[in-house]
């Protein structure tokens, strides 16, 4: 069947069974790499995307259900080619990752939590990554590289101090 | 002991800084290259039709529906696919116990692989997967490794005669003296649960046949030694008919993912079929059929000692369960014996190393191959003397540890430690967090009516493996070393290549090379390129197994700079006419020690070495291209007649104290506090040595409280999905205090100790120690992992309403 979808705030006409997931087209279809299969059972979490903004699981949507929505993947969140978020920025300056597989999902939940709380706690962080399973990290890196963009992005207007 | 000729001396200018980690940039942009990322024009796809009885004869294939469907190319079943290949590589000498990709006539687990189907893509596959009928003869089976040695136990393999695969017993030392002298004797049954590391990826394999240049392009998420070399050796391909891609990116493997009877299976049918050939596993086929549950071990551990609590010997066995075909996973009872006392002074050793086959997913490595659970079973072992004595947990440690002054010290099975002061790294974990205030913390928990206790683990990371253990189980292997390379090459414009020669499953390694290459030359790391060129061009590599990068790869790239150094060094000293001795390498540039405005820059010397061969040194080779191939430190023999071997040249102690409640209507624990005193000598990057013990200590507390490959008495897997193998979570993984100490290695170019395996070595027997503590108010003990909430809850009830 064809849809209409909206990935990275561009519309995009595919054509694809019904079955298909939404990992699934984004990855092959739309050749979107960043969301990576896990699980494929709603568990882990490495297929994460943003849903109009909210983090969702993208193997347990059908594709067809995700038409009439704002779907942005990890390639939507990254600035330009060689630039970085400070999500993702903070990441690197934390080491919150090591073989990278479950790294896009981590830097969408946290995009995900920042944009509607900027200075969360830390139960706050590890609750709103508690979805996405890291099997290399044991999760400190990443809680403090979330920790770090929160402040780094609360930062980002204020006035230099002389 | 060898002392490496040149090792480098702090103060390190990029060593040991926080740098960031280079391989993070496109990780966190989510342009890694992954095996499932590989899009080959034409590629087609596999789904695996598996057997769902524990034991089954295979009486009759039918493939015509599954043919049938519009879109399948192909069903391949056992018979075809052994008739063109060889058995994949076994590690004990077993010939009746042949592992091949597809069950050929029988097949020995419940979800073993029996049919592979071809289609144009993965969901056609599937569907017709569904679609081959096959009629199965149900045999008789054996699940228990201790049944599994009964006599009228059901034979795995029936041609092999038996289900043992490997009964070898050691003995290091006067056991039998040491245990009739000393006035205490302790015996222990603990048990480590089948788990395994369990990466988010599963594993995955590309491979194209290309029929021209007579080539099979592997693009796989492997982690494994002799990778190439065993797909060549199966497929009947000659070595240089293989290229194995390295720079695909692994999406975890911490030891399993080792997926040789997947490539063997794709391998196959891209040259039978023309095209190319993916198989990415779904979790499922992963966790049931991806051949990747780690060790299940019974232990059974004695130990003679005085009412001082020093021990004087201890007798083990070891009984593993390693499913239903071995690969090298009964090796994982052999890197044991290279620390086999702990960081303990036992003076004599009995070991008994047993592995056996029963109708369950087949072992693979896991991380620490093997440590991890022998190291668990010592450390409960030691709360239990202590207990047995009245004597303090951790003043009981300390009377047995190895002293800072024994070093290097020799353990009774032939290993030496290289360095260490594990009283200092106990003293600083208890600076930081004093013993009697936690267990103030304990007693009140208690008094709230809660259970809790303090675990205590002091352990060892054996690191930089040189494989002698194979020796050690398998007299017929004569493998003495472990190496790896790293090629050097500068180019006309003066930018530096730095090579490794195998794929990463996040271990920051493109990181290490940098780091050390421009440590040695003084130049920035990061200007510095690392690539990994494909196995066709390659150096040898031992793969990132047994902690060893950092210290053979390392080793390699301090080598190969060190070369590089010294080729631009002589041919600066030649073009300024002054002898060598006077010419001073100083960031690239050099100078004469006498006039040190005599000079020639990086540039100038890159410029000699490419255009101006006049002004080279006599007979020197134009170009700046070095390499060099790191031998094991301090390794290089064979066991002795008495069974003794050198085996891992460098010893990381890790010191776990943590402070743990349990609900005792639940029995759910609690890790309320948890430090670790960490030492691997030389760190190279504090960010990934972080990583790795915080993600080591997170695997630990998985295998201790959570996760379980649990069958039914049916010898069904009731684990199959991540809903029933249950994780460690953001929650679950409590926040963790890692105290660093630094006793550098006398054999490593940079002091530099392995650190890949840190933190699991210890986790689990701190929680299984901590736990423990919990309980003993009520006079139990649990000695079987996973500890989980459900057998604890119904322990601790019993035990109440008694």
């Amino acid at each position: 069947m064809r849809i209409k979808l909206n990935v990275n705030g561009k519309e995009h006409e595919v054509d694809v069974e019904p079955r298909t997931t939404l990992l699934d087209c984004l990855r092959d279809v739309l050749n979107l790499k960043g969301a990576h299969a896990g699980c494929e059972h709603g568990v882990c979490g490495a297929c994460t995307v943003l849903y109009d903004g909210v983090a969702v699981r993208s193997c347990l949507i059908f594709a067809p259900q995700a038409e009439g929505s704002a779907i942005t993947t990890i390639e939507g969140v990254t600035p330009a080619p060689g630039e970085l978020s400070p999500v993702q920025d903070a990441f690197c300056e934390t080491h919150g990752l090591q073989c990278g597989y479950c790294t896009p999902a981590m830097v969408l939940a946290a995009h995900s939590l920042l944009a509607g709380n900027p200075e969360p706690t830390r139960e706050e962080i590890v609750e709103a990554i508690s979805g996405n399973i890291c099997r290399c990290t044991g999760y400190a890196q990443i809680v403090e590289a979330i920790a770090l963009a929160a402040e780094r992005m609360r930062g980002v207007n204020r006035p230099t101090e002389l | 002991m060898r002392q490496d000729s040149k090792q480098a001396s702090k103060p390190f200018r990029f060593v040991s800084t926080d740098r960031r980690v280079r391989e993070d940039r496109r990780f966190v942009a989510g342009k890694g290259n992954f095996v499932a990322d590989i899009d080959l024009p034409n590629m087609k796809h596999v789904a695996l039709v598996t057997c769902p009885y524990p034991a089954a004869r295979i009486k009759s294939i039918d493939k015509s529906a599954a043919l049938a469907v519009p879109g399948v190319h192909y069903v391949l079943d056992g018979h075809e696919l052994a008739g063109a290949t060889e058995p994949l590589m076994t590690g004990l000498e077993t010939p009746n116990v042949p592992r091949r990709p597809l069950a050929v006539d029988v097949a020995r687990y419940a979800g073993e692989w029996v049919v592979a189907v071809v289609a144009d893509t993965r969901a056609l596959a599937e569907d017709a997967a569904e679609q081959v009928k096959i009629e199965y003869e149900r045999l008789p089976y054996v699940l228990d490794a201790e049944k599994a040695l009964e006599k009228d136990a059901a034979l795995v393999h029936e041609a092999h005669g038996t289900n043992v695969l490997l009964d070898k017993t050691f003995v290091w030392g006067e056991v039998d003296k040491d245990f009739a002298d000393s006035p205490r004797h302790l015996s222990l049954r603990v048990k480590w649960g089948r788990s395994s590391t369990v990466p988010i990826e599963t594993f995955g394999v590309v491979a194209n046949w290309d029929p021209w240049r007579e080539v099979l392009d592997v693009w796989a998420s492997i982690q494994m030694p002799r990778y190439n070399e065993q797909i060549s050796n199966a497929l009947r391909l000659p070595g240089t008919g293989v290229r194995v891609h390295y720079d695909v990116d692994v999406g975890g493997s911490y030891g399993v993912k080792r997926g040789i009877k997947n490539t063997i299976l794709v391998g196959y049918l891209t040259r039978r079929l023309g095209f190319p050939v993916r198989l990415i596993e779904d979790r499922l086929e992963n966790m049931r059929g991806g051949d990747a549950h780690g060790p299940e071990r019974v232990f059974d551990v004695e130990v003679a000692f005085n009412d001082e609590g020093i021990i004087r010997s201890m007798k083990m066995r070891a009984l593993d369960n390693v499913g239903a075909y071995a690969g090298r996973s009964p090796f994982q009872l052999g890197k044991p014996i290279g620390a086999i006392v702990g960081p303990y002074k036992i003076k004599s050793v009995q070991y008994r190393a047993m592995a056996v086959t029963t109708n369950k997913t087949t072992q693979e490595a896991v991380r620490a191959f093997g440590q991890g659970p022998t190291n668990f079973a010592i450390e409960r072992t030691m709360d239990e003397v202590a207990n047995a004595l009245g004597i303090d947990r951790l003043e009981i440690r300390r009377r047995n540890l190895v002293r800072h002054e024994d070093f290097p010290y020799e353990i009774p099975s032939g290993s030496v430690y290289d360095s260490g002061n594990y009283e200092a790294v106990i003293d600083k974990v208890l600076a930081h967090t004093s013993y009697e205030d936690l267990k103030a913390r304990r007693d009140a928990l208690r008094a709230e009516g809660k259970l809790a206790g303090i675990g205590i683990a002091a352990c060892l990371e054996p690191s930089g493996g040189n494989a002698t253990f194979e020796a050690m189980l398998n007299p017929k292997i004569n493998t003495s070393t472990f190496m790896d390379s790293c090629r050097i090459h500068v180019d006309a414009n003066g930018t530096i290549t730095a090579t490794m020669h195998t794929t990463s499953s996040g271990q920051g390694h493109e990181t290490l090379v940098g780091t050390v290459v421009g440590e040695v030359l003084g130049l920035d790391p990061d200007r510095i390129r690392i690539t990994r060129p494909d196995s066709l061009n390659s150096l040898p590599s031992g793969t990132p197994v047994g902690s060893r990068m950092a210290i053979v790869l390392g080793g390699a790239a301090f080598h190969a700079a060190h070369k590089l150094k010294d080729k631009v060094t002589a041919i600066a000293a030649h073009d300024l006419g002054i002898p060598l001795e006077r010419a001073v390498y100083a960031n690239g540039s050099v100078h004469d020690r006498d006039a040190p405005d005599n000079k020639r820059s990086w540039a100038d010397i890159v410029w000699i070495a490419h255009r101006n061969y006049h002004r080279m040194p006599p007979g020197m080779e134009p170009g700046l291209a070095v390499s060099h191939i790191e031998q094991v430190p301090g390794g290089g023999n064979l066991p002795t007649p008495d069974q003794r071997v050198k085996m891992y040249p460098c010893f990381s102690f890790e010191f776990h104290l943590i402070l743990v409640s349990i609900d005792p209507d639940l029995g759910a624990p609690q890790i309320e506090c948890y430090r670790i005193g960490h030492d691997c000598g030389t760190v190279i990057n504090p960010k990934i040595v972080r990583g790795m013990t915080m993600g080591g200590i997170a695997h630990g507390i998985g295998a201790a409280l959570y996760e379980e490959f649990a069958y039914d008495d049916e010898g069904q897997l009731m684990a199959q999905s991540f809903m029933d193998y249950l994780l460690p979570s953001a929650h679950e993984v409590p926040p963790v205090e890692i105290i660093h100490h630094e006793t550098p290695s006398p054999l490593t170019v940079l002091g530099q100790k392995g650190s890949g395996e840190s933190g699991y070595l210890g986790s689990a027997a701190a929680v299984a120690n901590a736990v423990n503590d919990a309980l003993r108010p009520l006079n139990i003990s649990v000695n079987t992992l996973p500890l989980k909430l459900a057998k604890l809850g119904d322990a601790i009830a019993e035990a109440r309403s008694r």
